[in-house]
């Protein structure tokens, strides 16, 4: 019951603010409204016995990308959406076509089976604790991926690095 | 016990939250947020699997997804900067030069 109860409280807030995020005009309340949505999320995977995740979900997401997002908006300083002439007017179109995928993903939720279940119980994962049987995991049956996840985090910062450099070198020479 | 199709239920509809977003917003660092409620929404779902599947395989590709999506962020956030360094814009509809 109590369960349920937090389920459908979170759900209400990530809906609603989901929407918000899409709607509001001023980019800096849209990034606020995907924080209480993130933060949310992370209340979800409480609920579902990963509390790995949820604290991934706090300091990555909520932590790292969205002041991230928040500090990019502060440099292109944007006060307000500005009305201009659309080059595709496709507000209508877009919004159809997301509520017919909506609709779509919704129709097929009753035709899922679940397919065999593994070896993770959930007494097992509670007597192992969440974190443990990923590190687990992780560093056992998937240590490829994971090395691969880290070449990914390499080239990010190497492209952060030589996107945000200021290329002046080039104008001095000219002069 | 919450029933696995609420939270697939849940995915669907933030995942149609995220399209709408992306196709109507102009402001490329809102569909870049969009992209990211898309991203969340697949998250959520594959959590919820691995929860009723007792398996932690969903658990294992999320954490993937957010290094992903970490990377993205930073390398998309990059572009953006570099986009308005130049083009002293970031709204989609005044980057129509290549139009035919």
């Amino acid at each position: 019951m109590f369960n349920q109860l937090a389920f459908l409280y979170c759900a209400s807030v990530i809906t609603g603010t989901g929407l918000l995020a899409v709607r509001f005009k001023n980019p800096v309340y849209s990034v606020l409204a995907v924080l209480v949505l993130f933060v949310h999320m992370a209340g979800l995977y409480l609920l579902l016995n990963a509390e790995f995740i949820a604290a991934i979900q706090v300091i990555v997401y909520a932590g790292a990308i969205l002041v991230l997002y928040l500090f990019v908006l502060f440099l292109v300083n944007l006060r307000q959406e500005v009305r201009m002439e659309r080059f595709i007017s496709s507000h209508r179109y877009g919004m159809a076509a997301s509520i017919a995928l909506g609709l779509c993903l919704l129709a097929i939720i009753p035709s899922f089976t679940i397919g065999a279940k593994g070896t993770y119980t959930i007494e097992r994962i509670t007597e192992l604790t969440h974190t443990k049987a990923m590190g687990m995991e992780l560093y056992t049956t998937y240590l490829l991926p994971f090395e691969i996840a880290g070449l990914i985090l390499l080239i990010a910062v190497i492209g952060g690095l030589v996107l945000a450099r200021r290329e002046n070198t080039n104008e001095e020479v000219a002069k | 016990m919450i029933p696995l199709s609420w939270y697939m239920g849940l995915a669907a509809i933030l995942f149609a939250i995220g399209t709408y977003g992306f196709l109507v917003r102009r402001n490329i660092i809102i569909m870049m947020l969009s992209i990211e409620l898309m991203l969340n929404a697949v998250n959520l779902n594959l959590v919820a699997m691995s929860h009723y599947m007792d398996s932690l395989l969903g658990s294992t590709l999320t954490l993937f997804i957010i290094t992903v999506a970490a990377a993205e962020a930073a390398i998309g956030l990059g572009l953006i900067i570099v986009l308005y360094r130049n083009k002293k814009s970031v709204y989609v509809d005044q980057i129509n030069e290549l139009k035919g």
